[in-house]
């Protein structure tokens, strides 16, 4: 009666100690993380003297990542065209096909699926660049010459994600509306003048574009933290670098989405 | 992997397409090209019911696009909605009689003002004010005057 009594007891204490393991161990990772953009946003000006490491950066998060971008936007517009063209001529509105993809790309899919693409396409390979540095002791090998590992490594590629996601939007969201014009304007033969003048009249430039382009400013500034942290903190194996780039696109995209509702909410709902 | 100099240009490349395609929202897609500076005049016109009228709603003479709306006010006193209007300020002799009435384009999209010009030799200047107005036309209103006649028969 007693014994069953303790062991009952023992499992209860486990598995409370295995929630609070688990608690402490995420808070410690978030203050890892938190300690690291501290650390990182310190070298920004230092690097910023030193532009030729941020070129080199931005070549491969952002010159790299344009390809997937163009053709992911294109046919995300010429979808929308397709879609909302049926759906609009049940009311006879055609002619507003270019209000809602221009509105649906610059404020939402534009910055959100070219941040989701991007953490994809740059943020895995950030996490498994470093990872692997660190694995192969190249990190430690660096501050052993006394050179600061973010400053030299860390930063240069933070700044150029920053950068370059809200280039990558605008991209995506241009192409999207070529796309969608040439499905609705070229193929399915909606007004050119009233698709442009439309849209127009509808998109405001401060409310709607300057917010796509804070949203995806946010994106690059969370996506690329995420993956060169999880890289910077990756167990130093060849598991532990794996799980780390799966770890980016599985935060990343739920950082992107989760942060997406919050900044909608607050720019374009009266939150 | 690639020689300096051609990294080089396929980053600026990047950037240039990146801020080109920011332009081209910018230009294209928003209203960004039709904020007009803040020069031209500004004129009033009161209204029983103003509609669905917004703020940067056009204003057009002939229809040809000569303003926009900038503010709309409610008049505590008299009921009535104030609306001010920027005129561009190449289109400076509208005479002092012309009246402004609010339409709707199409049946279902958005208010403007328009004007109708009046033969007097006095033309409207900075902060005057138009008498003559016409209300919106509320759709809801027509049809229950509709159904109401329909009645009545």
């Amino acid at each position: 009666m007693t014994y069953s009594h303790l062991g009952q007891n023992l499992k209860m204490i486990t598995f409370l100690s295995a929630i609070g393991q688990s608690v402490i161990a995420n808070l410690t990772k978030t203050g890892r993380g938190t300690l690291f953009l501290k650390q990182t946003l310190s070298c920004t000006f230092s690097v910023l003297c030193h532009p030729r490491l941020i070129i080199k950066q931005l070549f491969s998060v952002g010159v790299l990542t344009i390809l997937i971008i163009t053709i992911s936007g294109l046919f995300v517009g010429m979808v929308l065209g397709l879609q909302g063209y049926y759906i609009l001529s049940d009311f006879g509105a055609e002619e507003t096909l270019g209000v809602m993809i221009a509105a649906s790309l610059v404020r939402e899919l534009g910055p959100v699926v070219s941040a989701l693409l991007f953490a994809g396409r740059a943020g895995s390979s950030l996490t498994a660049e470093i990872g692997l540095m660190k694995a192969t002791e190249q990190l430690s090998g660096m501050e052993m010459m006394a050179v600061d590992p973010i400053q030299r490594i860390i930063c240069p590629r933070f700044l150029a994600g920053c950068l370059s996601m809200p280039l990558l939007a605008a991209i995506f969201s241009m192409v999207g509306i070529l796309g969608g014009q040439l499905v609705g304007v070229t193929l399915l033969g909606v007004d050119e003048g009233a698709f442009w003048s439309q849209m127009q009249s509808s998109i405001d430039f401060y409310d709607d574009i300057l917010n796509g382009v804070i949203k995806s400013l946010v994106f690059g500034f969370v996506v690329t933290w995420i993956s060169l942290f999880e890289g910077y903190d990756a167990i130093p194996t060849s598991e532990g670098v794996s799980r780390a780039t799966t770890r980016t696109v599985v935060y990343s995209s739920f950082a992107i989405l989760g942060m997406d509702f919050i900044l909608t909410a607050l720019m374009f709902g009266d939150i | 992997m690639h020689n300096p100099k051609s990294l080089d240009t396929l980053v600026g490349l990047f950037v240039i397409i990146g801020i080109g395609a920011l332009f081209f929202i910018g230009m294209k897609v928003s209203n960004l090209a039709s904020y007009s500076n803040n020069d031209g005049y500004t004129i009033t016109a009161r209204f029983e019911n103003s509609g669905g009228l917004k703020v940067r709603s056009p204003v057009s003479v002939a229809g040809v696009r000569i303003g926009r709306v900038t503010a709309i006010d409610f008049d505590n006193e008299n009921y009535e909605s104030v609306v001010q209007m920027q005129i561009e300020p190449q289109y400076n002799t509208l005479p002092d009689d012309s009246s402004a009435s609010i339409f709707t384009a199409g049946l279902l999209g958005e208010q403007y003002i328009g004007l109708q010009t009046g033969a007097s030799d006095e033309f409207l200047t900075h902060n005057s004010e138009i008498e003559i107005t016409q209300s919106a036309i509320v759709l809801e209103e027509i049809i229950g005057q509709f159904l109401f006649s329909e009645k009545e028969n």
